[in-house]
């Protein structure tokens, strides 16, 4: 090696040097740790000692591991498309030459600023049967409203609800997706004569479409780890174990239970999981995404 | 797509105008909350504005002795949350801009495969690393302290070292090699010429870690047990109480408390911010 290249090795190895051990000590082992004692019973307490796949069978038969898994999904199938169609419908009212268009968007991004516990106990009291305000708004439009957060049967759509008021962070990135379409593309639409719906399906959605494709996939990663949400709002997933999430499930095992094995294999699953759709995701973009050249 | 006649202009101004309504009033109900007092926070129908601003609740929110919990010190809660975000701003930033440099602007064998894990290592969500993380800070007898929510920010991340790396290529290379030739050391050339260029970007990473970890809430439950060292937002739920009779007038007042400093943080920042989550999603 010459010396000029030896002298940009050490450099490099200098610079990186923190995430050497970083990568090592706060990813590398932990996902090797993790993948271990998934295959253990492990207390914490005592030593893991190695019991094979009885966790991952184990988890096929819990019947609470089955319904926090099944809450996930039906949160996440309603909350992420239900979330995107609105951050791109604000996302394409605000791109439309709108005067105050810095106003609108901080009053639509604020709610994602917010730490998620304070949303939580906000809510909280919106949703309250008693007093809450939603209830007092519906009551007066003649709506006879649900218990939101005492009711199985609604306190999933009341965390859809809520999602809903945090989509900000899509919305800004769908904004600035829109803000780099090129405006001649609409301008020879409107020489051919295109309707606002066409122009919408043939320029817009196209041209946007790896915004889309990355908003979809943060949604995944996100709405499969609800957590801190539900934790503070419907504690223990009440009622009756209806906003019971995969992510409170696996810290109940790993913190109150100290069933640090089970849990990891629940992480594992969840990581797969998340792989599997982001993978899937990634396939059907492969068919519809268009990146523009350069 | 512009809206150009007149009448969908209207249009749209009017569907803004009530998205805004309907997105700003769980905000203002919380103000409104915050300052009124107790007996007007259970009416039915609702008062809309307080009879008269009771600031006095936000003092007795941050003094609040709760009958089942005893004295919430949020005061503290405060202190410890900004000692956080200095510790783990500060690691951030001088970690991974030291570590995206070495990525971006020096060649060395084995750096575009250690970049590929470094991007790989990005699709690992949190619940994997927590149990390990936990058992390994245990035995290093930290669990308890402060320290496992700040010194892993001093040692790099994949986001950061990505987001600071495309970044420093966009600097142009005869910048450095100019300085080269004139006799600087690379610590020189980083200290002296990209980290002055890289303001923007800098910011985008200290704007986002400190968010992080004022809103972090699951990090500070795993690790800390005295309640006297816990952060604004794992003490926040401590005015709400599980058996009922929440005193919602001061729950509201210390939620925003946690919340009015992130917003006027935003509204200093907000051309950084909004960049910043743009280029996430632009270049991600």
């Amino acid at each position: 090696m010459s010396r000029f290249g030896r002298r940009q090795l050490w450099a490099g190895l200098a610079f990186i040097s923190p995430w050497l051990i970083g990568l090592g000590v706060f990813m590398l082992y932990p996902v090797v740790a993790s993948l271990y004692y998934s295959f253990c019973d492990y207390s914490v307490l005592e030593r893991a000692h190695p019991v094979g796949v009885a966790n991952y069978r184990d988890l096929l038969h819990d019947q609470l591991y089955l319904k926090s898994l099944l809450n996930t999904l039906f949160y996440a199938a309603l909350s992420i498309p239900l979330g995107l169609m609105l951050a791109l419908a604000l996302a394409l009212l605000l791109n439309s030459g709108v005067r105050g268009l810095t106003v609108y968007r901080t009053i639509f991004f604020l709610p994602a600023l917010m730490p998620m516990v304070a949303l939580a106990v906000l809510w909280l009291w919106i949703f309250n049967g008693e007093y809450g305000v939603l209830n007092v708004f519906l009551a007066r439009l003649g709506i006879h409203a649900p218990g939101w957060l005492t009711d199985p049967s609604w306190s999933k759509p009341a965390l859809v609800l809520l999602s809903l008021w945090g989509m900000g962070q899509a919305m800004v990135i769908f904004l600035a997706g829109l803000q780099d379409v090129p405006v001649h593309l609409y301008e020879a639409a409107d020489l051919d004569g295109a309707s606002w719906w066409s122009k919408l399906r043939h320029v817009t959605l196209p041209m946007i479409s790896p915004v889309l494709l990355f908003n979809g996939i943060m949604g995944i990663i996100g709405s499969l780890q609800f957590f801190a949400v539900p934790y503070i709002m419907t504690p223990n997933g009440q009622p009756a174990r209806s906003a019971y999430f995969y992510a409170m499930y696996l810290y109940d095992n790993a913190f109150r239970y100290l069933r640090m094995g089970y849990a990891s294999a629940m992480a594992w699953i969840l990581f797969l999981l998340i792989l599997a759709l982001t993978l899937l995701s990634l396939r059907l973009a492969s068919r519809y995404v268009h990146y523009e050249a350069g | 797509m512009r809206a150009k006649s007149p009448i969908a202009r209207a249009a749209v101004h009017a569907i803004l105008l009530a998205g805004s309504a309907l997105f700003l009033f769980p905000l203002l109900w919380m103000i409104s909350t915050s300052l009124k007092p107790v007996e007007e926070t259970m009416l039915n129908p609702p008062r809309w504005i307080p009879s008269a601003l009771h600031f006095e609740n936000y003092l007795k929110a941050v003094t609040y002795g709760s009958t089942t919990l005893g004295y919430i010190p949020f005061v503290e809660y405060g202190k410890n949350t900004l000692l956080l975000c200095v510790l783990v701003v500060s690691g951030t930033v001088i970690s991974n801009a030291l570590i995206a440099y070495g990525f971006a602007r020096l060649q060395w064998p084995g750096r575009n495969a250690l970049f590929g894990v470094t991007l790989a290592t990005m699709m690992v969500p949190f619940p994997v690393l927590m149990v390990p993380m936990f058992v390994l800070f245990r035995h290093l007898g930290w669990v308890g302290t402060f320290r496992p929510l700040w010194i892993p920010a001093w040692f790099g991340s994949a986001f950061n070292i990505f987001l600071l790396r495309q970044f420093f290529l966009t600097i142009p290379r005869e910048l450095s090699d100019a300085a080269v030739v004139d006799g600087c050391s690379e610590f020189q050339v980083f200290r002296q010429i990209i980290l002055p260029l890289s303001r923007p970007a800098l910011a985008v990473v200290a704007l986002f870690s400190f968010l992080y970890t004022w809103n972090d809430f699951i990090g500070p439950l795993i690790y800390l047990s005295d309640q006297r060292m816990f952060t604004l937002s794992l003490g926040l739920q401590f005015y709400q109480s599980q058996a009922g009779g929440t005193e919602w007038h001061l729950l509201m007042a210390a939620a925003t408390m946690v919340v009015v400093p992130i917003i006027i943080l935003f509204f200093f920042t907000q051309r950084t911010f909004i960049q910043g989550i743009a280029l996430t999603g632009i270049k991600g």
